[in-house]
């Protein structure tokens, strides 16, 4: 299906978010948004993903 | 010393943590200053992260996420779950931007997403404006800490309006107070200080000097010397001048 991951469309296979980040590599110390909503890390498993999902999955940064 | 939602700082100086010239000068800012809260942020991941959170831990600091470049509640609110899960704390500095060259808080969306946070579990550290009235309702909203502006975010100023900020200390005795943004120079920050705030927050003034580390060093022992100038009880400033050395006694030589 296609998605939006950090603003940019993408072809995936993934059926949920947990599958998307294994996917997409992306590991260790991140958190989501799925349609400008915060999904934990514990209901990735369970979240499904729909054609056309906006994805943010954010991780740590310098800031001010 | 007050606390911050109960936790003692060790140093009275929180320092941002983005815009230095390189991970090692940023390592070097909080070693040479002791800085005891560093500031950090939340971004879409592009690799770097990781690297970056290992080496925030190894500071060894307290941690204080924010939400820089937010504009509206929802927004605002979603970052600061974000930035819970991923670096594990309650604390979330509150920015919502109302203006895009002053980068002036948006103060009414401020408050609302304040109560919000607040009632979610979060202790909101609110970047807002030296207005009473907007403190009072942060206060209200749930806060326990503020942290008005100095100058605008980056103008390196100093304090802009030291009698608002000189009023809000004496409107929140109790309260912890913060001045967040506008510092260029050590002789803001222990002018800070001096007016009894508990904290500065800043980041441009040393990630952006020639040395930042001894820019670190400077700005945490002016914070060091307002605090100590503060709790000595300093005189008033009057208009003539008042000899110092004793008048009686004086040879009579003329």
């Amino acid at each position: 299906m296609k998605i939006v991951l950090n603003g940019k469309p993408r072809e995936v296979r993934a059926q949920t978010l947990a599958d998307l980040l294994a996917e997409c590599q992306l590991s260790g110390r991140v958190a989501t948004a799925v349609n400008e909503e915060f999904v934990p890390s514990s209901l990735r498993f369970a979240h499904e993903l729909s054609d056309g999902d906006r994805v943010e999955v954010v991780a740590p940064m310098q800031g001010g | 010393m007050k606390t911050f939602y109960g936790t003692q700082l060790s140093n009275p100086l929180m320092l941002g943590t983005a815009q230095y010239p390189s991970p090692a000068i940023l390592e070097q800012a909080f070693l040479y200053s002791g800085a005891g809260v560093a500031t950090v942020s939340l971004r879409r991941e592009s690799g770097a992260g990781q690297t970056f959170w290992q080496m925030i831990r190894d500071l060894d600091v307290l941690v204080l996420p924010n939400t820089a470049g937010c504009h509206t509640v929802k927004e605002a609110v979603t970052t600061a779950h974000m930035a819970r899960e991923v670096f594990d704390t309650k604390w979330i500095k509150l920015e919502l931007i109302g203006h895009a060259d002053s980068l002036q808080p948006d103060v009414f969306q401020l408050v609302e997403a304040a109560r919000i946070l607040t009632e979610d579990g979060f202790q909101v550290f609110p970047y807002t404006t030296d207005d009473l009235i907007v403190g009072e309702r942060l206060l209200t909203s749930g806060c326990e800490v503020l942290m008005p502006w100095g100058a605008p975010i980056g103008s390196g100023r100093g304090l802009n309006n030291e009698y608002a900020l000189r009023a809000m200390r004496a409107e929140f005795p109790d309260v912890p107070l913060v001045i967040d943004a506008g510092i260029g120079l050590p002789s803001h920050a222990a002018h800070a200080m001096e007016l009894g705030y508990d904290a500065v927050l800043l980041n441009t003034a040393v990630a952006r000097a020639g040395d930042p580390a001894q820019m670190a060093r400077a700005m945490a022992m002016a914070i060091e010397a307002g605090r100590l100038a503060y709790q000595a009880d300093p005189i008033e400033a009057r208009d003539m001048a008042e000899p110092s050395t004793p008048v009686i006694g004086k040879a009579f030589l003329s």
